[in-house]
């Protein structure tokens, strides 16, 4: 049963585990933000939990990254994150997680399919427009400049889609009462 | 889990965090309308003053949290260079570090646990419309003690994989961390209910 205390923890959870991703070994890219799993993160929140849940726990994580705890890949927090160049990438992981849910909540296919397309929608087409969209108020219109830069992070962020898809698949025959997004 | 707040106190330090963060917002409003490179070259060297007056090894640590921007910013302003338009180019660039530099100032000089009261007051107005803070006060104290478990896992994890493998432990721990700790999720709220749950005794 789905209790209130449930959907606190999961999206608690689910902010710890964007987290930790972001320590995993990651590739380091020369303009200092490296490729991490912690979109793979954004991407599960979403699929894993649903739309509302989902888009809350992302709240959380952002929240605790503006209270100034280190939690962005490669140790970034703090405030100075929202007024970078890539704030809009930071303040759209709720967007696109909440995307991403709504995608998968309302698919009503195979949830492994169905989470794979929800975390393209979600996690890189809704994420890269805000992220790019944060670049392009921030910078006075360097538009093009982002997207040159951006470009390099895509390859990465299909191989977390394919990830995504692969972990709701196994969770659907493991542990089907936690797809809250599926119950 | 460590935050950001500087161990080096300074006079900011006793400030409060609602005058902190007051006054950044005004000082940020206030450089995105400042056009002119000169004026953000002045509004700089303001802050480069201020945080060289919290002594130099403030200073150092203020300038190792501008690191992470260092090729973004140099790349903006290779690109204006290019596109025959510098003095765009340097004010982007000032009025970016300047805005960051002045964020982190407020991140390093207050403690978490007062920027945590201040966002359960900013909360609280919510309980006029049936809304606790409570819930937010907990859930922020379960990310922060979730995220150590959840490394401690993840390392558990990657030894795992290391016993049994010549390659790496990248992706491969992913799914069975993220079972593991689904788990333990149910548990835990299965705990708070036990003492209480939401509606309980519990008091941030």
């Amino acid at each position: 049963m789905q209790t209130k205390e449930n959907d606190l923890v999961m999206i608690a959870l689910f902010a710890a585990l964007v987290a930790v991703l972001g320590l995993l070994p990651a590739i380091p890219m020369p303009w200092g933000i490296p490729v991490t799993a912690q979109s793979l993160g954004v991407m599960l929140a979403g699929a894993v939990l649903g739309a509302k849940r989902g888009g809350l726990s992302m709240l959380l994580f952002i929240g605790l990254v503006a209270l100034g705890l280190p939690l962005l890949a490669g140790g970034r927090g703090g405030l100075g994150v929202f007024v970078s160049p890539t704030a809009g990438f930071v303040v759209g992981f709720p967007v696109a997680a909440f995307v991403t849910g709504v995608v998968m909540q309302n698919l009503r296919i195979d949830a492994m399919v169905a989470s794979g397309i929800a975390s393209l929608i979600g996690g890189i087409v809704v994420l890269y427009v805000m992220g790019i969209g944060g670049f392009w108020m921030l910078t006075d219109k360097g538009l093009m400049a982002s997207i040159t830069i951006m470009a390099t992070y895509i390859p990465g962020d299909l191989v977390k889609v394919v990830l995504t898809a692969i972990v709701v698949g196994a969770l659907v025959k493991a542990r089907p009462q936690s797809l809250l997004s599926r119950q | 889990m460590l935050a950001l707040t500087s161990d080096i106190h300074t006079p900011l330090h006793n400030w409060r965090a609602g005058v902190k963060l007051g006054l950044l917002s005004i000082a940020i409003v206030t450089l995105y309308l400042l056009k002119s490179p000169v004026l953000l070259a002045g509004a700089a060297g303001l802050t480069a003053l201020l945080y060289r007056s919290f002594g130099a090894k403030f200073a150092a640590q203020g300038l190792r949290m501008l690191k992470p921007l260092r090729f973004f910013l140099g790349f903006i302003l290779l690109w204006q260079v290019i596109l025959g338009d510098a003095a765009t180019g340097f004010a982007i660039v000032l009025r970016l570090a300047t805005a960051v530099s002045l964020a982190n100032l407020v991140t390093l000089s207050t403690r978490l646990d007062d920027l945590i009261d201040l966002v359960i007051w900013l909360a609280s107005p919510a309980r006029f419309i049936g809304l606790s803070p409570k819930p937010l006060a907990l859930s922020i104290a379960l990310v922060v003690r979730f995220v150590p478990v959840l490394l401690e896992r993840a390392n558990h994890m990657a030894d795992a994989f290391r016993a049994r493998s010549t390659k790496r432990p990248t992706f491969y721990i992913i799914l069975p961390l993220i079972v593991s700790v689904l788990e333990d999720a149910d548990h835990v709220a299965l705990a708070l209910r036990a003492r209480g749950g939401l509606d309980g005794a519990f008091n941030p």
